[in-house]
């Protein structure tokens, strides 16, 4: 029997396309010997005490679904813990929604605020969820490129050339998933003077604000007539190395919050029970473990930077998360093709800088999540590489 | 200057030049203060954690308690001190509590610890006691957790 299932499947997910990536990612499991630098995520494991407390939650039998929001003590947690480390100001009872990873709060707030048609500004590279969420909502991606020369920022210049009357939301991914780049303050309020007296929203995925080198992350909510306009999404996984828990929150204005806490309600009904009560102990006794882990990629981001622009390699010194975006133009390959050459003949895995967005062609993205052995182990091989290339071998 | 310490206790194959540029230094300096660290004793040496029991070695380890009677000006340390040089001996505290000093010992057999006690330990002078507590698993030691290897059974997600 055959069955044509294109003609049933929805068009706007037939319009996603699939993450080109996965195809690398697949060919990476089945190899051997391969000293991998791809995982977007800690390589520690979530605190003890963390682990601890959800045991205990589950020990005592608290396996049930808690209200929509969240735990109420756990959105407590939350707004003392937004105020303390980065003066954001949300009201638990109804600024502030748990979520099944910051994934679910970016496709909430997108869901939330774009109708068909509406563009949906997304500078690039960065992380691959936001335009395909925004097609299925029937948006229109507009894609802004950072440059390396702007330190991959987003400059008002190249927002206002891509704000149109359609205009519905900016994205801003910061800091940023692959580049490393930051927004400071001053860079942000120039994004502020440009959408200041606009409609336009912004969705500020703050998912690596703890992971910031020399500077506290600021968010753009904190500025003047900005806290408004901001929905701001952030998670556990990378501040607390709780990936696998799944666990996120939205933080908006609660005309916002209460809107989509519809999405959220009838589409997912309430985050893990138990991961709620790991991030409860998270948010109250965590801080130091915030600090050891961010002290330590710090630690690995200076090493694997200075080895890198020792290689030969043009490196932008990241500010921010735990990846570096090395500029790999210069050895006559695109970024796929001189990933793959270091995957079958080095055995060294890093990820292609399209694939996170065309404007990522000539670059790869090294993740440092590694320890500092592991990271010498395929830099060795990586120098190899570069030494070969260079001798025309 | 403890993060040079701490780095190198957690890992003690770190070179100058990767601690270097872990901590925007210079090598040559993070080089002499590391010499500077062994000369002053403060750094002591660099040992590898190995678990044995995965080994075919025969081996077994004994934690044991001595009471003894302290020595006019001296206190213990004389009598430390001639614990802490046999051979055999792994560590040597001296303890608050029921009992002065904890003493990890390693032998091939049972009855090697047994007799190392009866023989070497129990005739000092000053010893009043001793009570020998076998050690029948290793769990973890110096922050390291002793069992199968760790995988990076991380997945790649994007």
């Amino acid at each position: 029997m055959s069955f044509d299932y294109q003609s049933v499947l929805g068009h706007r997910v037939r319009e996603i396309n699939p993450s080109g990536i996965r195809k690398f990612f697949d060919l990476l499991d089945e190899m051997k010997d391969v000293v991998s630098l791809t995982v977007g995520q800690p390589d520690f494991v979530t605190p003890w005490h963390i682990r601890s407390a959800a045991i205990e939650s589950l020990e005592a039998g608290k396996t049930y679904y808690t209200s929509n929001s969240g735990l109420i003590e756990l959105r407590r947690e939350l707004s003392a813990y937004l105020e303390r480390r980065f003066d954001l100001h949300y009201r638990a009872k109804d600024e502030l929604l748990v979520t099944v990873g910051g994934s679910e709060a970016i496709d909430l707030a997108v869901r939330g605020l774009v109708d068909p048609g509406d563009e949906v500004i997304i500078p690039e590279p960065c992380f691959v969820c936001y335009e395909p969420l925004v097609t299925l909502a029937g948006g229109k991606p507009v894609i802004v490129t950072t440059r390396e020369e702007d330190e991959f920022k987003l400059t008002p210049a190249l927002l206002r050339a891509a704000v149109t009357e359609r205009t519905k939301l900016l994205i801003l991914p910061f800091p940023n998933n692959p580049t490393g780049a930051v927004m400071t303050r001053e860079d942000l309020e120039k994004i502020a003077e440009v959408l200041r007296g606009t409609n336009i929203m912004v969705l500020s995925d703050e998912i690596y604000a703890e992971l910031t080198y020399g500077a506290r992350h600021v968010s753009i909510a904190t500025l003047p007539d900005m806290w408004e306009r901001t929905v701001v999404v952030s998670g556990f996984s990378k501040s607390y190395a709780m990936t696998g828990w799944r666990l996120g929150y939205l933080a908006a204005p609660a005309p916002i919050v209460h809107e989509i806490f519809k999405i959220h309600q009838y589409g997912i009904m309430c985050a893990p029970t138990t991961a709620q009560f790991g991030a409860i102990e998270a948010l109250q006794n965590g801080d130091p473990d915030i600090e050891m882990m961010a002290e330590e990629y710090n630690r690995r981001r200076k090493y694997i930077v200075h080895k890198l622009r020792a290689l030969g390699l043009d490196c932008f010194e990241p500010r921010g998360a735990f990846y570096v975006f090395p500029n790999i133009s210069g050895f006559g390959m695109t970024s796929e093709q001189f990933c793959e050459k270091l995957l079958y003949d080095y055995k060294v895995a890093i990820v292609p800088g399209t694939a996170f967005g065309s404007c990522g062609e000539g670059f790869a993205r090294i993740s440092y999540a590694y320890s500092i052995q592991h990271i010498d182990r395929a830099l060795e091989r990586i120098g190899q590489m570069i030494a070969d290339l260079k001798s025309g071998r | 200057m403890n993060t040079i310490l701490r780095l190198l206790e957690d890992d003690s194959r770190l070179t100058p030049a990767q601690i270097a540029l872990m901590c925007d230094k210079e090598e040559g300096d993070i080089r002499r203060m590391i010499a500077d660290y062994e000369a002053e004793g403060i750094i002591l040496g660099y040992k590898t954690l190995i678990d044995w029991d995965k080994t075919d070695r025969e081996y077994v380890s004994a934690l044991i308690e001595i009471k003894i009677a302290p020595q006019r000006d001296r206190g213990f340390d004389r009598v430390a001190e001639k614990i802490y040089n046999f051979p055999e001996v792994q560590s040597l505290y001296l303890m608050s509590g029921g009992f002065d000093l904890a003493v990890l010992i390693e032998g091939r057999t049972m009855k090697e610890v047994a007799y190392f006690v009866a023989r070497k330990l129990a005739p000092i002078e000053d010893v009043i006691s001793t009570a020998t507590h076998f050690v029948l698993r290793k769990y973890k030691d110096k922050g390291v957790i002793y069992g199968p290897a760790v995988q990076d059974e991380r997945g790649n997600i994007l």
